[in-house]
C-alpha cells in the first residue's frame, strides 16, 4: 500500500482569516469605484447644452473673439479629457474650482453656507430622531390602540406629502396666521441661525414632519414584534418593571435592524434640506445649489454634486459596516 | 320578501363582492373618493376656470372677493383659475415618468435577473452609480445639463426611478426563473424575450401591483419638487407647485395663492399613498412609499 500523500496546508488568504475586514475593505473598494464613476457621469452631464461658461459670462453681448479668449484663459478650449483630468486633479487637492457667475472660488462659495446647512441638519437629525423614536416605541406598544392608529395614520399622510407643502402650510399658519414665527428664515451675514432659534423652528419641524415617518413605521412593527416574544414575557413574569423591559429590551432589540432606516433617513436628509432651504430662503448650500443651477454655472454644480455623492455613499458604507458589526447573524452571508 | 327583491339584493351582493379587495378599508373608500375629487380638478377644472389663468386681471395679491374667490397671486392673476388649471402637468408627467420607469427599468432588472453571469453584475453596478445621487441633487445635475424642459423633467425622474425597478423585477425574476415552466420553455428552445414576456412577466406581476403605487406617489413627488424650484415648467404656465414657489413672497398679503396649490397636491400625494398602503395590506406585501423615498 502507498502512504497517502501529506495534504497541502490549507491556504490561508487573508479574505477567509478576517471575513470581516476583507468585507470592509472590499465595500471600500466598491464606493471608490462607483465615485470614480459618479465622477465622469457628472462631467459628462454638465457638458451635454450647448453653450458654455464663456458664454454665460460675456452672455450675448461678447464677440466671438472674445468668447474665443475667454475659453483659452478658462481652458475651455482643451479636448473633454484633459479638462476631466484637471478638474479631477484640482479637487484631489481640494481645488473645487471657480464659480462662472461670482468669480469666486467654489470652496468660498460652500463654506460661507456649510455652517448654516450644518446647524440645519443636525438640529432637525437630533429633533428628528428623538421625536421619531419616542413616538415608534408608543405605537409599538400600543399597537391596535386609539393611539397607535393615530400615530401610524398620520406619518402614513406625512410621508406622502412633498416638504415644500408642509413647509408651506406652516408657514402659512404658524407665520401669518398665528404669526408666532417668521414664515421665512432670513440671516444676516455674519450672524449663525443659532443665535436666532426662532427662524430654525419651521425648517426643523418640516424636515421632522416628511422624515419621521419611516423611522417611526419601522420601530413600531419592531417593538410590536419584541412585546410579543418569549424572553419578553419571561422579563414580565419574573417581575422586572414594564419600563425597562420596553427601553432595556425591547427597543434595543428593534434598534439595531433599524441602523440602515436612520442612514437612509440621514440620505433623504440631504435632498430634503434642498427643498425646505428653498421654501424658507434660508441662506444654506442647498438654496445656493439651486441658484447654481438656475444660472447654470457649472463648476459650482459639478463640484457640490461630486462632494454630496461622496457624502451619500459615505453614509451608505458606514451605515452597511456599523449593521454587520451590530447584529452578527449577518456575518454569516459574508 | 319577493323574489325580484332577492334578485336585485344578490345581484347588488354580487356587485359588492366585485369591488377590488382593498375597498373594503374606510380610509381607502375616503381616500379613493378624494383621489377622484383631484383628478376631476385636474382634468376638467381648465373648462370651469372662471379667468384666464394667464392673464392679469387685478393688483397682486389681491385679497379674495366676490369675482375672485381666492384672490389674486403675483402677477394679479386668478388664484382660482389657475388651481383649477394647474393640476394636469404633475400627474401626466409622475404618470408617464413611472411608466417609462417599469419599461426601461424592468427590461434592465428582467434580462439581469434572467441573464445572470456576467450581464447581471455590470447591469447592477451601472445601476450603483445612478443610486449614488440624492434623488433631488440628480434631477437637479439634469435640469443643469439639458435645461429646464418637460423633457429633461421626465428624463431625470425616469432615471431616478430605474435603479430602484431594476432591482426589486432583478429579485422578483431571480426567484421564477429557475421554476420547472421556464426550464420546459427553454428547452423548447423559445426564444429569450418570448420567455420573459410569456413565462416570467406573468409570474412577476404581484411585485409590480404591490410596488406600482408607492412609486406613483414618489414620481409625483419629485415632479413637483422640481417644478417648486423652478427648475421644470416655465412661468406664466399654472402649476400647483409652481404656484407655491412663486407665490412665496406675498404668503402675508394673499396666504390663498400658496395654502390653495398646496392642499391640491397634498390631498393628491396622500389620497394614492393610502390607496397603496390598502392594496398593500390586503395583499400582505409591504412596500412602503418611505423605502423609495432616499
Amino acid at each position: 500500500m502507498v502512504a497517502a500523500e501529506p495534504l497541502p496546508p490549507p491556504v490561508r488568504t487573508f479574505g477567509s482569516a478576517h471575513p470581516l475586514a476583507f468585507y470592509i475593505l472590499r465595500r471600500i473598494a466598491v464606493a471608490l469605484a462607483v465615485l470614480g464613476l459618479v465622477s465622469v457621469l457628472v462631467f459628462a452631464a454638465t457638458q451635454v447644452l450647448p453653450g458654455d461658461a464663456a458664454d454665460t459670462i460675456l452672455g450675448r453681448s461678447g464677440t466671438a473673439a472674445q468668447k474665443a479668449e475667454l475659453r483659452r484663459e478658462l481652458g475651455l478650449d482643451r479636448p473633454l479629457l484633459e479638462q476631466y483630468s484637471s478638474w479631477i486633479r484640482g479637487v484631489l487637492h481640494g481645488d473645487l474650482g471657480r464659480s462662472q457667475s461670482s468669480q469666486q472660488p467654489v470652496t468660498t462659495f460652500i463654506s460661507g453656507r456649510l455652517s448654516n446647512s450644518m446647524t440645519l441638519a443636525l438640529v432637525a437629525m437630533i429633533v428628528l430622531f428623538v421625536i421619531s423614536v419616542v413616538l415608534g416605541v408608543i405605537a409599538g406598544i400600543r399597537r391596535g390602540h386609539a393611539l397607535d392608529h393615530a400615530i401610524s395614520g398620520t406619518s402614513l399622510a406625512l410621508i406622502a406629502l412633498p416638504e415644500f407643502v408642509t413647509g408651506a402650510i406652516l408657514a402659512v399658519v404658524f407665520g401669518v396666521y398665528l404669526a408666532w414665527l417668521p414664515p421665512t428664515s432670513i440671516v444676516l451675514s455674519g450672524s449663525s441661525p443659532l443665535y436666532h432659534p426662532s427662524i430654525l423652528f419651521l425648517p426643523v419641524l418640516t424636515l421632522c414632519f416628511a422624515g419621521s415617518a419611516y423611522i417611526i413605521r419601522m420601530l413600531r412593527a419592531g417593538v410590536a414584534k419584541e412585546m410579543t416574544s418569549d424572553y419578553v414575557q419571561a422579563l414580565r413574569l419574573n417581575g422586572i418593571p414594564e419600563h425597562r423591559v420596553i427601553v432595556r429590551h425591547a427597543l434595543r432589540n428593534s434598534l439595531a435592524p433599524t441602523v440602515q432606516v436612520f442612514a437612509l433617513t440621514v440620505q433623504w436628509l440631504i435632498g430634503g434640506i434642498v427643498v425646505v432651504e428653498t421654501v424658507f430662503s434660508y441662506p444654506g448650500l442647498g438654496q445656493g445649489f439651486v441658484q447654481a443651477v438656475e444660472a447654470r454655472d457649472i463648476a459650482v454644480v459639478q463640484s457640490m454634486t461630486l462632494l454630496i455623492a461622496a457624502i451619500y455613499i459615505l453614509i451608505n458604507l458606514v451605515a452597511d459596516v456599523v449593521v454587520i458589526l451590530l447584529v452578527p447573524k449577518l456575518r454569516t452571508s459574508l | 320578501m319577493t323574489t325580484a327583491q332577492a334578485a336585485t339584493s344578490t345581484a347588488a351582493a354580487r356587485r359588492v363582492r366585485r369591488l377590488p379587495r382593498f375597498l373594503r378599508y374606510r380610509s381607502a373608500q375616503i381616500a379613493l373618493a378624494i383621489l377622484a375629487f383631484v383628478l376631476l380638478v385636474a382634468i376638467l377644472g381648465r373648462f370651469a376656470a372662471p379667468h384666464d389663468p394667464e392673464q392679469q386681471i387685478g393688483v397682486p395679491f389681491a385679497t379674495p372677493s366676490g369675482s375672485s374667490l381666492l384672490g389674486k397671486d403675483y402677477l394679479g392673476e386668478d388664484v382660482l383659475s389657475r388651481v383649477l388649471a394647474g393640476g394636469t402637468t404633475v400627474i401626466l408627467y409622475g404618470t408617464l415618468a413611472t411608466l417609462l420607469a417599469y419599461l426601461i427599468g424592468g427590461a434592465i432588472g428582467l434580462v439581469a435577473g434572467y441573464r445572470g453571469g456576467f450581464t447581471d453584475p455590470t447591469l447592477m453596478r451601472l445601476m450603483d452609480v445612478l443610486l449614488a445621487f440624492p434623488p433631488v441633487i440628480l434631477l437637479l445635475l439634469i435640469a443643469t445639463g439639458f435645461g429646464s424642459s418637460p423633457a429633461a423633467l421626465i428624463a431625470g425622474v425616469v432615471l431616478v426611478q430605474i435603479p430602484s425597478v431594476a432591482r426589486i423585477l432583478r429579485t422578483a425574476t431571480l426567484e421564477v426563473s429557475v421554476c420547472g415552466f421556464v426550464e420546459a420553455a427553454v428547452a423548447r428552445g423559445d426564444a429569450l424575450w418570448v420567455i420573459l414576456r410569456r413565462e416570467i412577466l406573468p409570474n412577476i406581476s404581484g411585485t409590480i401591483v404591490a410596488d406600482a403605487g408607492p412609486r406613483l406617489t414618489v414620481s409625483i413627488l419629485l415632479v413637483a419638487a422640481v417644478n417648486f424650484l423652478g427648475l421644470g415648467l416655465d412661468p406664466p404656465a399654472p402649476d400647483w407647485s409652481l404656484m407655491i414657489s412663486e407665490n412665496r413672497a406675498g404668503i402675508t398679503v394673499n396666504p390663498w395663492a400658496v395654502i390653495a396649490p398646496a392642499i391640491m397636491i397634498g390631498l393628491l400625494t396622500v389620497s394614492i399613498n393610502v390607496i397603496a398602503d390598502a392594496v398593500a395590506r390586503d395583499r400582505g406585501t409591504s412596500v412602503g412609499v418611505e423605502t423609495m423615498r432616499r
